[in-house]
């Protein structure tokens, strides 16, 4: 979405939804190939490295900006934080409250275990109602379900509305960014996408239609606004849900998800439990590092709050299906729970230079970057190929949390889940405590490490490895086979000293007399 | 002051010019440096690979090592960060797990009292003019853990800005990673290589002869991808920079 103006680049922090070639129903991506692999062809696309490297950049100075204003961000950040561990640790309580609270106002709370529950609760609803299309706003949660597909399976045509998943799902593409699901394409095949697309969907897109920013948005605005006139049926999710007046909050930027949520007669928010907050004050604190962390804006343009349904005004049935899928086992590890935290701001995006080179795809869940590394493994367990290797996708520079508006400490959990996959243990997988075996693939490195624990447990053994590598020295390659390799096909090894620090401390350091000090011409060469 | 000298086991093995040149600087400093031969390995490369188990005797013969000196200077930011940060987690981690304050206890005395190479020298000595001589151009990278764990800011900065002769050039894009990231670099190894070209094509571009960092790890990632990409640059560590003077040059 490089170049886009700002209204028109799809921006509802926290929600994305769209069509996704190879999912099932279930929301598992299928048969993606680990980490590495999809990396390695992202790395070398040179107009994928060009967008994602100029999208990323300009919002991450953007951001850096907006919060530099705040004299108060760490406080900030510091409550956002404690708000949610205080609202995690009692979310029971809290989700009894906003169900009563919800029910009390006229809506109706559907629990769902996984993916599947919530996609038959959902896709039985609008039956219910006779329609064959619903509008959507911008979701997280309904794209980790993998919402659309179930519905297109019941005959139902899932529209979404916000600019960025318009692209995506015109290009029957898959999301690539948590805020700008579009963000890998750039303006000129977004107008190709456009062109070609929009009338298999609806109305076409104007004659001689151009790559300007404002051309595109209008282009949009016009095949939009006749869905949203006509829809029966909006779905959504939520950035929060207020446990003490059953209130739900959407943040967007568009306006589009206003209009999901007004017009319709039935609104079916789809939201993850770990999205409640206690009580309008809390609202605050969020609704300050929220828009910041996001789209860098001091506050963005919509806000849309509503609390189960009024007459007269806005849909006359209102449900919500409240979706656990994986999150209470998440809850239930120490470590790993502060995923939870997350308000989806995308910010640990923006600044991973590991999702700048290998591109949204790569991570294989509609939540890339590095809280999508921390976060899937969680909640589909780390079986998959990906899901194995998704814990390694990462440098632990630390750019993530160093951002994080509530202060997720991602490589903290990364290496967490690095000790899940190789060493196994217990851990909660749907609600009761299981032994997991370590992953398959990870022998000889399980040796190697067993190896150096040795050598380092006895000096004497480090100082005879490095007395031989000294010795065999001029016999070493520059370049290693087998997994070495992996190193050697960009970089060049190092040279190895004709003597170890440890034999130079001994020969001029040591020795009787002691401690003579260094003769300088060693020093320093 | 007498201070121990935990060199880390990369530079041990592989960059003994570091471990020569921290002793000579420090000495030329007034600080007594002793090298105690039993040290090995932090465990660092054990904890962020995911075999934290095994990284806790690696820490606690660190901590039998190290634990009566009264400082001890390590010339690797993620060494250091190991000690600091990471060593009270694992005493966090040890007692979740129901072994109760053992593992916490031993490795306590050692956290407050390592510090990184640059730290010692600003915090602890109060030098920024360390009398050092090094007339070329310099461009300094801040290593991940230097900038983010340790918080290490300006120090290496205002430390090479006090050495006779040398120009320092603004690195762009100094704070993001280089790439090495420990295995990384392997697993990972297409994004980790273009990682590290991007940052030496950021080096070549400020006109720098030297790529200076506090950390020979990332500086052998950036050094092999330096000669495989044919740049004229040298890595070389900030330990050997500062220990550079007029009468015995860098060479
Ligand atoms: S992990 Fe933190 S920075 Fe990343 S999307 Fe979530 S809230 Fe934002």
């Amino acid at each position: 979405m490089s170049g886009m103006p700002d209204r028109a680049s799809g921006k509802a922090p926290g929600h994305t939804s769209g069509k996704t070639p190879g999912r099932t129903p279930g929301g598992t991506f299928v048969g993606m190939p680990a980490f590495p692999r999809a990396a390695h062809d992202a790395v070398r696309d040179p107009t994928l490295r060009a967008n994602l490297r100029h999208a990323t950049r300009t919002i991450r100075d953007r951001r850096a900006k907006a919060v530099a204003e705040l004299d108060d961000w760490d406080r900030l950040r510091e409550a956002g934080k404690q708000i949610k561990d205080h609202t995690l640790r009692h979310l029971g309580h809290y989700l009894e409250q906003l169900e009563a609270a919800v029910t009390a106002a006229g809506g109706t709370v559907h629990w769902a275990a996984d993916a599947d529950e919530a996609n038959r609760i959902v896709t039985g609803l609008v039956e219910a109602t006779g329609e064959r299309e619903v509008v959507k706003v911008k979701s997280m949660a309904t794209q980790e379900i993998g919402l659309n597909e179930a519905l297109e399976a019941a005959g139902i045509r899932a529209y979404e509305t916000d600019l960025a998943e318009l692209i995506v799902q015109l290009g029957e593409d898959r999301p690539s960014h948590i805020l700008v699901p579009a963000i890998h394409r750039n303006r000129a095949e977004i107008r190709d996408i456009f062109r070609s697309r929009m009338a298999r969907w609806g109305r076409p897109a104007p004659e001689g239609l151009t790559d300007t920013p404002a051309e595109l948005a209008e282009a949009a605005r016009l095949h939009l606004r006749e869905k949203f006139l006509r829809a029966k049926v909006g779905i959504s999710g939520a950035n929060f849900m207020v446990a003490e007046t059953g209130t739900l909050v959407v943040v967007e930027s568009e306006g589009n998800g206003r209009m999901c949520l007004t017009l319709p007669e039935t609104l079916i928010s789809v939201v993850g439990i770990e999205k409640t907050v206690p009580t309008w004050r809390d609202l605050e604190v969020f609704l300050q590092t929220l828009p910041r962390s996001s789209t860098a804006e001091r506050m963005n343009p919509y806000t849309s709050t509503w609390t189960g349904t009024a007459d007269g005004d806005g849909p006359r049935a209102f449900h919500l299906v409240l979706l656990d899928n994986g999150r209470t086992d998440t809850l239930a590890d120490e470590v790993g729970r502060q995923a939870l935290r997350c308000i989806r701001c995308s910010a640990c995006l923006n600044v991973c230079p590991v999702y700048e080179r290998a591109g949204g795809h790569a991570y294989g869940s509609v939540y890339p970057g590095p809280i999508g590394a921390v976060l899937s493994p969680q909640l589909r367990g780390t079986a998959s190929a990906i899901d194995a290797s998704l814990p390694y996708a990462s440098s632990l520079c630390g750019a993530c949390y160093e951002v994080c508006p509530v202060a997720i400490d991602i490589p903290e959990v990364l290496v967490h889940l690095r000790e899940r996959v190789v060493q196994g243990g217990e851990f909660t997988r749907h609600g009761a405590k299981v032994t997991l075996k370590p992953a398959g693939g990870h022998a000889a490195e399980r040796a190697a490490m067993r190896a150096a624990g040795l050598v380092f447990a006895h000096p004497g053994l480090l100082r005879a490895g490095q007395r031989l590598a000294a010795r065999t020295r001029r016999a070493h390659p520059r370049t290693l086979p087998g997994p070495g390799r992996a190193w050697s096909a960009t970089r060049d090894l190092p040279a190895v000293p004709a003597e170890p620090f440890r034999d130079w401390w001994r020969r001029t350091q040591e020795g009787p007399g002691r401690p003579e000090r260094t003769d300088g011409r060693e020093a320093g060469a | 002051m007498r201070i121990a000298l935990f060199l880390t086991c990369v530079n041990d093995t592989l960059y003994p010019g570091t471990g020569r040149a921290v002793v000579k600087l420090l000495t030329r400093l007034g600080v007594e440096v002793d090298f105690p031969a039993a040290q090995t390995c932090c465990g660092q490369a054990h904890y962020n690979t995911g075999y934290r188990h095994q990284a806790e005797p690696l820490a606690r013969h660190f901590s039998d090592v190290f634990g009566a000196y009264e400082a001890v200077v390590t010339p690797s930011g993620s060494c250091a960060a190991m000690v600091r940060e990471l060593y009270p987690r694992l005493g966090e981690r040890a007692r979740a797990e129901g072994r109760g304050e053992a593992l916490a206890r031993v490795l306590a005395p050692v956290v407050p009292k390592t510090y990184e190479l640059t730290e010692f020298l600003v915090d602890v000595l109060g030098v920024t003019d360390v009398g050092a001589y090094f007339p070329h151009t310099v461009t300094y990278h801040p290593t991940c853990h230097g900038l983010r764990s340790l918080g290490l800011g300006d120090r290496p900065e205002r430390l090479l800005a006090a050495v006779r002769g040398l120009t320092l050039a603004e690195l762009p894009g100094a704070e993001e990673c280089c790439g090495f990231g420990g295995t990384f670099a392997v697993k990972n190894a297409d994004v980790s290589a273009a990682m590290g070209a991007d940052k030496v094509r950021g080096a070549e571009s400020t006109g720098a002869e030297v790529l200076c960092a506090a950390d020979n790890s990332c500086l052998m990632h950036l050094g092999g991808t330096m000669t495989r990409l044919r740049t004229a640059m040298r890595p070389v560590h900030i330990a050997e920079i500062l220990a550079a003077t007029e009468e015995e040059p860098w060479s």
